[in-house]
């Protein structure tokens, strides 16, 4: 039943105006691994998300998902579909309470309709009481339960990046795509995303992981992709990728240094 | 404190308890009452009360409508009076000596419900992509382009009577019942808008029930989410084409059901009752109160039917009092007056009359000490 793969990406390639976002980029990711997704700023990383998410449609290539296409879905069908992201620049529900954004999560995995709403019959009822248990055992597992009334915007910076964890894993995904979630944390912070994160894997969740923090990529990434100018620079464990001369030379400026040497 | 415990406060904090306090029962019977002999105390100043309590609650039911779209949803509908003037005219075309068709009010107040909530799904599919201001001027356009085929669609075919209107709209009648007619009831004598009060109250409240139930569920939240952020919803599994769809076709259908109403209770219709000035007084009505809170919502709608009404009777005599002429006129005043009090409540509640208890319940954490991080 479960094969290896989770996530097959063929040639994807995306291009706004004159700019190509990513090139020909292939990866796959496996079940139960936490894959990393590097690259310095602007090589394609989020493009990359927004494409696999369905919010860009990519100018080539194609994504299959746990054996089926998943192409020119909609944002709504590839969470269906079983992919749940995080943003990088935080999207919650900011006037809605805590629980009520993980109740959103589980729109998706319930189906009461208007004459549900307004009748309230047995399966309604039953179906809400669900929907309210799930979402606050998911904000107990992110560690944000307390604030559970607390309007969204009104949460710390870092409970607000768990809060979207916990939203994203109430749509019950089978790939949870992250991107950024250590962004602007302190180093305390972090430690506890590495803790929640490897929780996720432990519990058999597949992550696809975009970060800036290396610390954190190389000590709970299983693989990582490194991307530069929208192209596939680099894949392979953390260890080979961090040795890759390609990738230090992306990081780095390797190339232009060595010119200006031969200059 | 236990998980359990901690639970145990959420799930009532949520407002879904299962015992009701004796106060808050005590609230209700009170309210009852109090709703129960507010037609008779009315009357005691004038049937015109009376009427204008009917009244308070069409626009309740309007308000209502409205507040699905825009407090809800987070749409701005500068139209949604079309709804209502779709209902009004289902309902007269279907009870009026116009086309000679009488159908009872229970057959025809469905159907204008109907009707209202495809044209709700008519302006809704082309609109689906606009947001702000761009939705709001599409809107209006909508509402104009309703009145506009009201006012002219008496040639070639007559089918809406012109800027005439359509009288003699039949009011509501069970089995030669009519609720227009003064007569006792039960050996208490009322009047009619008295008897139409009772049937608007008990509309009026199964309105609200439904509101109530339409917020707190699966369908709510999703309409919540879209007007947080429509892209996180849309991220989240949310069909959001749907969702507005729906929003658009449920706020009209409460709005097509208060038109056929207003059909009946006025037994006359016509186009200049659905202008944008109409629009923009019950948007006004869910922006006052508190966009997105129920409660709040049928405040605003109560006190905007009912402020202008008061200064009507109010400000001419006051003048006479005072300078022993009137200045200003009644109408004039009644605007001026009302301008001024919308300009002082935005700048003074800007979240509405009574906003929302989450709101509320955060500011009042933000003040508290062990809030502020």
């Amino acid at each position: 039943m479960t094969q290896l793969t989770l996530l097959t990406a063929k040639d994807i390639s995306k291009r706004f105006g004159g700019v190509q976002a990513l090139g020909d980029v292939s990866f796959t990711i496996n079940h139960g691994e936490i894959y990393g997704l590097i690259g310095p700023n602007g090589a394609g990383k989020t493009s990359l998300f927004n494409v696999l998410t369905g919010i860009y449609v990519p100018d080539g290539g194609s994504f299959t998902f746990d054996g089926e296409p998943l192409d020119r879905l909609k944002p709504n069908d590839v969470a269906e579909r079983g992919i749940a992201r995080t943003f990088q620049n935080i999207r919650l529900f900011q006037n809605l309470s805590a629980l009520e954004n993980v109740m959103i999560g589980r729109h998706v995995r319930s189906k009461a309709g208007v004459f549900g709403a307004i009748l309230r019959d047995k399966n309604t009822l039953a179906e809400e009481a669900a929907i309210e248990k799930r979402s606050y055992e998911l904000l107990e597992y992110v560690g944000v339960a307390k604030r559970a009334n607390d309007l969204a915007k009104h949460l710390a910076y870092g409970d607000q990046r768990r809060l979207e964890i916990a939203r994203a894993l109430a749509t019950e995904p089978k790939l949870l795509a992250l991107d950024e979630p250590a962004a602007g944390m302190n180093a305390t912070e972090t430690q506890a995303l590495k803790r929640l994160l490897e929780d996720i894997r432990r519990d058999g969740m597949t992550i696809l992981l975009i970060e800036h923090d290396m610390k954190l990529v190389m000590s709970v990434c299983d693989r990582v992709l490194v991307l530069d100018y929208g192209r596939k620079i680099a894949e392979g464990t953390a260890a080979e990728v961090q040795n890759d001369p390609k990738v230090i030379a992306a990081y780095l400026g390797g190339e232009v240094s060595l010119n200006l040497k031969g200059a | 404190m236990s998980n359990a415990q901690a639970r145990d406060q959420t799930v009532t904090a949520h407002g879904r308890s299962k015992s009701i306090p004796p106060r808050v029962w005590a609230g209700v019977v009170l309210i009852a009452v109090a709703l129960a002999v507010l037609p008779f105390a009315a009357a005691l100043i004038g049937q015109a009360w009376v009427r204008i309590l009917n009244f308070a609650m069409i626009y309740v039911m309007l308000a209502l409508g409205l507040n699905i779209v825009v407090g809800f949803a987070g749409l701005l509908d500068l139209g949604y009076i079309a709804f209502y003037a779709v209902g009004a005219y289902m309902y007269a075309l279907l009870a009026s000596p116009h086309f000679n068709i009488h159908l009872p009010f229970w057959v025809i107040l469905p159907m204008g419900a109907g009707l209202a909530c495809i044209f709700g799904v008519l302006l809704g599919a082309p609109t689906l992509k606009l947001r702000g201001d761009y939705l709001a001027i599409v809107t209006l356009g909508f509402g104009e382009i309703i009145r506009i085929f009201l006012n002219n669609l008496n040639a070639p075919v007559n089918v809406t009577n012109g800027p005439q209107g359509i009288n003699l709209i039949d009011p509501f009648r069970i089995d030669g019942f009519a609720l227009s007619k003064a007569g006792p009831v039960l050996g208490i004598p009322f009047s009619g808008p008295q008897k139409y009060y009772y049937v608007l109250l008990l509309l009026t409240i199964i309105v609200i029930v439904i509101n109530l139930r339409l917020q707190d569920s699966r369908l709510g939240r999703a309409w919540e989410a879209i007007r947080e952020d429509e892209i996180a919803a849309k991220a989240m599994g949310i069909n959001t084409r749907n969702v507005k769809l729906l929003a658009f076709a449920m706020g009209a259908s409460f709005g097509g059901i208060a038109g056929g109403i207003f059909s009946a209770t006025q037994e006359f219709v016509s186009p200049e009752s659905f202008g944008l000035f109409e629009s923009i007084i019950v948007l006004a009505m869910v922006v006052l109160g508190g966009m997105g809170n129920i409660p709040g919502v049928i405040l605003g709608a109560v006190m905007l039917t009912l402020l202008p009404e008061v200064l009507r009777y109010t400000m001419e005599p006051l003048q006479y009092a005072l300078f022993g002429r009137v200045w200003i006129d009644a109408e004039t005043i009644r605007l001026l007056v009302f301008g001024l009090a919308l300009v002082a409540i935005m700048l003074l509640r800007p979240a509405g009359l009574w906003p929302s208890a989450v709101r509320k319940r955060e500011l009042e954490v933000a003040r508290a000490p062990e809030g502020a991080e």
